[in-house]
């Protein structure tokens, strides 16, 4: 067994949901991207999202605070299943990053992740490399966000 | 924090192909990595200085998703607040090529890779920007690419 068999192609993890808040919205926006559309409902009423919305930073990083809170609940499935638990290493990258519609103040958004590709590394071989596809959907069920996020994982589990 | 200029200086029709933006300098400050990564990403080498010595990391690191953040705040300060900016639709790709350790400075440039006026938006131009960050070493962090929506000076943005 090595660290990849955690990872079955194909795999849709529910990472479940988070509610964005006005106040959360705006603090997030003051620190790391303040335009007037992420910081004021006035001004984003005119702008081209009509209401106060989401970085796109901010909705993407919800998606990884959710995918660490998920861990525990996946490592103890992935024990059930006689699978190894996976020691993970740093990310190299996250490509075709996507937001599809903005995050409004007040939205529910749903996040998955789905594993879409697993390789051992051919310049490392204690190492392989996981692409996961992320995704958010609103309460309409339109999707906000899609991204996919490489990761490096160390082929020897940690049990 | 800075805020948006009411009077933008930057219109679509600025961002000519070959354009650079000078970004930074900026601190990585301890404290903030570490309130980041309390509320995003929870993981040890982001959290605690010790951990991160540990890690491949070598040394309490930002994580990946706050450099974004504060690639999106030096692009902000350099033009975005001072331009008709409309919002980015999508990043084509961040690389982490390096860890952003605490007490780093970054600083970096933002190039204009292309730019159209949008069909189906009169009014709206799409520029293609990419960029590259470097700490106080030289070496590069993270490299991203972005297209960005700006209003154009004759449609009343300017």
């Amino acid at each position: 067994m090595n660290g990849l068999d955690a990872f079955i192609v194909g795999e849709k993890l529910d990472y479940g949901t988070h509610t964005f808040t006005p106040e959360e919205i705006i603090r997030f926006a003051r620190k790391y991207d303040p335009q007037p559309f992420h910081l004021d409902a006035e001004a984003a009423r005119n702008s081209m999202f009509g209401a106060l919305c989401a970085s796109g930073w901010h909705t993407a990083s919800v998606w990884m605070k959710l995918a660490v809170d998920y861990r525990p609940i996946w490592f103890q499935s992935l024990r059930e299943r006689g699978l190894p638990v996976p020691y993970f290493g740093p990310s190299p990258g996250i490509f075709d990053v996507v937001w599809t519609k903005p995050v409004y103040a007040g939205d529910t958004i749903h996040y998955y992740s789905e594993c879409i590709d697993k390789r051992p590394r051919k310049t490392d071989p204690e190492w392989g490399v996981v692409i996961t596809r992320a995704s958010g959907f609103n309460e309409a069920g339109d999707q906000v966000v899609t991204f996919d996020n490489a990761v490096l994982i160390r082929r020897q589990p940690s049990d | 924090m800075n805020t948006a200029s009411d009077n933008p200086k930057l219109c679509f029709e600025d961002f000519t192909p070959g354009r650079e933006f000078a970004l930074g300098p900026l601190t990585v400050d301890a404290e903030e990595v570490i309130e980041f990564a309390a509320e995003f990403d929870p993981q040890p080498m982001h959290l605690d200085e010790a951990a991160g010595k540990e890690s491949l990391l070598e040394g309490l690191a930002a994580s990946g998703w706050q450099t974004c953040g504060l690639i999106m705040r030096m692009m902000a300060q350099s033009y975005i607040l001072d331009s008709t900016a409309q919002g980015a639709p999508k990043v084509d790709y961040v690389r982490w090529k390096r860890p952003v350790l605490a007490g780093d400075v970054l600083s970096g440039v933002s190039r204009v890779l292309s730019a159209r006026p949008l069909k189906s938006r009169p009014g709206l131009g799409i520029v293609q920007f990419e960029q590259e960050i470097r700490n106080q070493r030289g070496e590069i962090v993270c490299e991203c690419s972005n297209p960005t929506f700006f209003a154009m000076r004759d449609a009343g943005g300017g």
